[in-house]
């Protein structure tokens, strides 16, 4: 790590809110101390095990089941029927399609969830899968999401009423006359086909919960690995008609999310469901496999990019044309009027004159999910494409792609600013921090150093990627799941001794909650970050919210921990107003303390006032005792960080390995909490950066086998392939946020695969190439050189 | 977690010990040494033995000794040691090239010299570097010991020449004068299985011919271990950057990848080709750069 600038920490103090802290989770982590879902034992407790399918289409001819309920140790063996008696075959998924929990009628992608059982150790649940009969009749399979909408296909959702094809949706944003009338008087016109391959999170946990049904009062309790814990009981009330203060949903510490545990998976189904029937507690644990074959993939776009610019380098306007595979169900997880996510942003940080995009959605024998791995609601893909393309013109625009750029950006003056797909940008401040990515790396000196290496025949590569995202869904005006609007509610309560419990219902998978919330509330109140206490991740222990994901936590959720510590101190202020018998005017707020205007020796602390809330003695006229306060924040905007990254790579020019050997990573999330966290979350993002534009995908072959079904097939980077990243910020804050902060989980995970990909296409520019597809491994990367590059999907 | 089906399980504390063993409890058991091949598969349920035989405690299996005319390696020995070995590195280089590039630290510090070969993977690492050193491989049994070539060791994808009451006891590596050898594999990623990986070793002569040279490939389809042909084409042959590439098409002709997710066929015959060229020089020159040295290999 290098130059980046230390944040306050004034001279040899501790700094009492903002600053960089160590994570107060990480001594129980560390420790191994955590609490998984996978540590939670009950007395009684049951293992369940799912038996999936082993092909990707076909009709279920027979299920015989009578060898493994035999099994000594099986309780129970539960197939899709036994779930159609009590309607529960079927749930609903996040996007308003239906999803089975068990299959009924057919299979539809390999490794569905077919029948499961329950067993008094996990050991025995899973050698009973092996005692169930299932016969299938095999259908033909759509693996080639190209061929999905073809007169021809079979058609995979037959259970829809009236479906005939393949079909899930068309989409459309921005204006098309208009974008097709700069695009005809362009002088330049670029076009390429960009693919996101299908990526998969593979968070360290895999999936996991523990149902408890109590027999007499109907009480559930789940422990769950949840990202959304408030937003699953709701679900899980309205699909299961169960009575919602009857539902407890607890996510204890999760081990990595993004964006996979957000959905509703049917193994937490099967739990409730064995849990109900049988009367004791059951545990789930998914196995890697499982993981990786069934739960939310994330990507899966083929996008025709176009991009129409002047001679001299303005770019005027952008279009495209996605095809999107969602599996066999369409279970994407985003807000409900944006069936695309928030793809809309594919116009990037330039100042556009028009831009237009279609997408046609379908289905395919592939396991469902769609937005997962930190892809903040499809930004990933929309800013891998826009960033890929503006190299794809500045190659033959035969231009820098920084000078490009630089050349295009949206000035400071036009914010806020409306893009042309309807986005209204809140701030930013793009060639400073560009400028200050490129000085970090030396820009010019590594133009001059690669000019000298192709002499040699050497390949080296520069990639660029700068890119603005939308995040902290959202507006509830806007934006919902299944109805459910995306505001946060916060509660802070501050006992007598001055300490205090902030409760939120954004949940944590690693991303430093109880540091962070607690920095929020004690750069507010003047209270120590470690005497504040983080509760969240247990719906009957917090207020109501929508979850961790899309990095909204800061945007939506820190704003609500903000204001709520407001509302406590203007209460304070009343209170200490009465104590020093000062009017209330007359106070001033220094951190943790009133004063006198003009007197600072008469003066009390917040802990004095918080006694004093709880205490004998009068409170002025009309205050409650006590020191706490709730509130619900709803987003006026999403927030829009930014950033500038830079790669370098060496590419063996025989065996074509790609070396990333530098990342300057330059990041812009506005008002920065604690920039250590920050930087950890920029960090992970990059290795996931390097891993997808280098080595992952979820492949399938023509059978609708997942090829990717293990960690030796599904490749993610280790530290070897990541270089010391060099990282460094600006600040823009946001000017609707109440501490000016943005998001910052996902800004890496976003911007950086089209910089590593950028800097292997650079690298290849000796060949004439323009554009390669990820993953880059050595052998794509050698056939592009051969003038062979083949798309992976 | 990935829970494999049951399995009973025997520990043997001698060589003679796991032979019983494994004589009475029949074809349904296994040797476990490291396990770190095993035990994914039965993870996976690919594997499904009846009965584990612990092969650990087995402490006369674990040794690196120079021998007047060879190195003797017990088949428990662990990839980290073949990878510390000061004894190895110095006489066979190409053991070093190839262990920094096997899996993690993690799987080394328990993966052993003979589970690796008797696994027999097709894309395993240690199988083309003893065939490279020509090395000989000790089978025991209740009736004694035979020793087999490693040519003749591996019969097919995951079948070896040790019988159902065998057991791979030692690896022999010859000492030869004015020889080393060099290891180059190509990995998506660290700690994955190669792509294609090229072992060679070679002898050479007092006026600079190569006397005699090995190679072997990794992940290329069957029978490369040792393609003879590459042999015919270095005997008494000048090292020079044609050979090289001349040596490196023939080792390309003789293999017989297939497509997958590591790479296309033409991308691993290509690679066949080019990670021998990198061996064989890198062979070449470590012993060029011995002899200016004044010191042979076999008489360190
Ligand atoms: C993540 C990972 C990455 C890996 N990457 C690589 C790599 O890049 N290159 C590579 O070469 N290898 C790789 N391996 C394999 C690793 O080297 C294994 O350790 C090795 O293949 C097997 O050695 P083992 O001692 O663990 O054998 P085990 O798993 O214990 O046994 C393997 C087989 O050999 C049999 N066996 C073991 N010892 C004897 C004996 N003395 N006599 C008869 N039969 C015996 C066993 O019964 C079993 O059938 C990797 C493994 C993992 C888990």
């Amino acid at each position: 790590m290098t130059a980046v600038e230390e944040t306050p920490a004034e001279e040899g103090e501790r700094p009492i809110g903002y600053g960089r802290l160590l994570r107060k989770e990480d001594p129980r982590l560390i420790r191994g101390m955590g609490n998984f879902v996978d540590d939670i034992q009950l007395p009684g407790m049951l293992h369940l095990a799912i038996l999936r399918s082993p092909v990707a289409h076909a009709r279920i001819a027979n299920i015989d089941t009578s060898a493994a309920q035999a099994h000594p140790k099986v309780v129970a063996v539960i197939t899709g029927a036994d779930l159609a008696e009590q309607g529960l075959a079927w749930m609903p998924t996040l996007s308003n399609d239906v999803q089975s929990v068990l299959a009924t009628d057919k299979v539809r992608f390999q490794h569905q969830e077919v029948a499961f059982v329950v067993a008094e150790d996990r050991y025995s649940a899973r050698d009973a899968l092996e005692l169930i009969d299932v016969e299938y009749d095999m259908l033909p399979v759509i693996s080639d999401v190209r061929s999905a909408l073809d007169a021809d296909a079979p058609v995979i959702r037959d259970d829809l009423e009236g479906k005939a094809d393949n079909h899930i949706f068309d989409w459309e944003t921005g204006d098309e006359a208009s974008t097709n009338e700069v695009f005809e008087r362009a002088d330049v016109v670029v076009s390429e086909e960009i693919i996101y391959p299908r990526v998969h999170p593979a968070p360290m946990e895999t999936c996991a919960c523990v149902a408890q049904v109590e027999r007499v009062s109907g009480q559930l309790t789940l422990w769950s690995t949840t990202q959304a814990p408030h937003a699953h009981r709701t679900v899980y009330a309205l699909v299961a008609g169960l009575p919602e203060h009857k539902i407890r949903i607890i996510a204890p510490d999760i081990g990595g999310g993004f964006g996979g545990k957000v959905p509703i998976y049917p193994g937490y189904v099967c739990a409730i469901v064995a849990s109900l029937v049988i009367g004791k507690p059951v545990k789930w644990t998914e196995d890697r496999t499982e993981n990786l074959v069934s739960t939310g993939f994330a990507r899966d776009y083929i996008m025709k990019g176009e991009i129409a610019a002047t001679s001299d380098g303005k770019i005027l306007a952008v279009r495209t044309n996605v095809l999107a595979d969602h599996g066999a169900f369409n279970g994407v997880a985003s807000p409900i009027k944006y069936p695309a996510g928030f793809f809309g942003v594919f116009t990037g940080s330039y100042d556009l004159e028009a831009a237009h995009c279609k997408m046609t959605a379908v289905y395919t024998n592939k396991a469902p999910g769609g937005v997962a791995y930190a892809c903040s609601f499809r930004i990933t893909e929309a800013v891998y494409l826009i960033e890929r393309i503006v190299d794809c013109l500045a190659f033959e625009l035969d231009m820098d792609p920084a000078e490009l750029r630089l050349k295009n950006f949206i000035k400071p003056e036009q914010f806020p600013y409306e893009t042309k797909t309807g986005w209204v940008y809140d701030s930013g401040d793009y060639e400073p921090a560009m400028r200050k990515a490129m000085d970090m790396a030396g820009y010019a000196q590594l133009r001059e150093e690669q000019a000298e290496k192709r002499e040699r025949g050497e390949l080296m590569g520069i990639g660029i990627s700068f890119f603005t995202e939308a995040v902290g869904a959202g507006p509830r005006k806007d934006m919902d799941i299944l109805g459910l609007g995306m505001a946060d509610g916060c509660e802070l309560r501050v006992h007598p001794t001055g300490k205090a419990i902030v409760r939120l219902s954004v949940k944590t998978q690693g991303q430093g909650h109880e540091t962070t919330f607690a920095q929020i509330v004690a750069e507010e109140l003047g209270i120590p970050p470690e005497d504040i206490d983080v509760i969240h991740g247990d719906t009957d222990n917090t207020p109501f919210g929508l979850g961790t994901y899309g990095s909204r936590s800061t945007p939506v959720s820190g704003a609500a921990a903000a204001l709520v510590a407001r509302k406590v101190r203007d209460k304070a202020q009343i209170i200490a107003s009465g104590m020093l018998e000062a009017s209330v005017a007359d106070l001033e707020w220094v951190k943790g303390s009133f004063h006198v205007a003009g007197d600072p020796s008469k003066s009390v602390t917040i802990q004095d006032i918080a006694m004093r809330a709880h205490g004998a003695g009068d409170l002025p006229d009309g205050i409650e005792g006590g020191l706490e306060a709730q509130i619900c924040y709803n987003p006026t905007n999403l927030t829009y960080p930014f950033g500038a990254y830079i790669c370098v790579v060496d590419i063996d020019p025989a065996t074509a390995e790609v070396k990333v050997r530098r990342f300057i990573a330059v990041d812009d999330c506005g008002t920065q909490i604690n920039p250590m966290i920050i930087e950890g979350q920029v960090h992970g993002g990059l290795a996931d950066g390097v891993g997808m534009a280098l080595m992952e995908m979820i492949a399938f072959d023509e059978d609708g086998n997942c090829l990717s079904a293990s960690l030796m097939d599904y490749l993610i980077p280790t530290s070897l392939e990541c270089p010391d990243w060099e990282t460094g910020h600006t600040v823009t804050p946001s000017p609707h946020h109440p501490i000016g902060a943005k998001g910052i989980g996902e800004s890496a995970t976003v911007g950086s695969p089209p910089a590593v990909v950028n800097a292997v296409v650079d690298a290849l520019k000796p060949f004439g190439i323009r554009h390669a597809d990820m993953p880059l491994t050595p052998s794509r990367v050698w056939e592009t050189m051969q003038g062979n590059h083949t798309a992976p999907i | 977690m990935q829970v494999p089906a049951p399995f009973e399980y025997e520990r043997a504390s001698s060589v003679s010990e796991a032979i019983a063993l494994r004589e009475r409890l029949g074809e349904e058991a296994r040797f476990v040494a490291g396990g770190h091949s095993l035990l994914p598969m039965m993870k996976l349920r690919l594997a499904t033995p009846e009965y584990l035989i612990d092969i650990n405690d087995c402490t006369e299996l674990f040794y690196i000794n120079e021998e007047a005319e060879e190195i003797r390696i017990g088949a428990m020995t662990r990839h980290r040691e073949l990878l510390e070995s000061e004894l190895l590195a110095q006489h066979f280089p190409i053991f070093r090239d190839a262990e920094q590039v096997i899996a993690d630290p993690v799987v080394r510090n328990r993966g052993t010299l003979g589970g690796s070969l008797c696994q027999a993977d097709p894309s395993e690492d240690l199988s083309a570097v003893c065939a490279a050193l020509d090395a000989s491989c000790v089978i025991a049994s209740t009736s004694g010991e035979r020793v087999v070539p490693m040519g003749d060791f591996h019969v097919g994808p995951y079948e070896t020449a040790v019988g159902p009451a065998e057991m791979l006891t030692e690896i022999r590596l010859p000492l030869r004068p004015n020889g080393s050898s060099a290891y180059h594999k190509v990995e998506r990623r660290a700690g994955d299985w190669a792509v294609v990986s090229a072992g060679a070793a070679v002898w050479m002569t007092g006026d600079g011919a190569i006397a005699d040279g090995r190679v072997g490939l990794a992940a290329v389809g069957p029978n490369t271990t040792n393609i003879e042909p590459v042999r015919q084409a270095l005997q008494g042959s000048a090292p020079s950057e044609d050979l090289y590439e001349q040596v490196g098409a023939i080792a390309a002709e003789h293999c017989s990848p297939v497509t997958d997710q590591r790479g296309t066929a033409e991308y691993k015959t290509h690679l066949a080709k080019e990670l021998t060229k990198r061996a064989l020089r890198t062979a070449v020159a470590r012993v060029t750069s011995t002899t200016n040295g004044a010191m042979t290999n076999g008489a360190g």
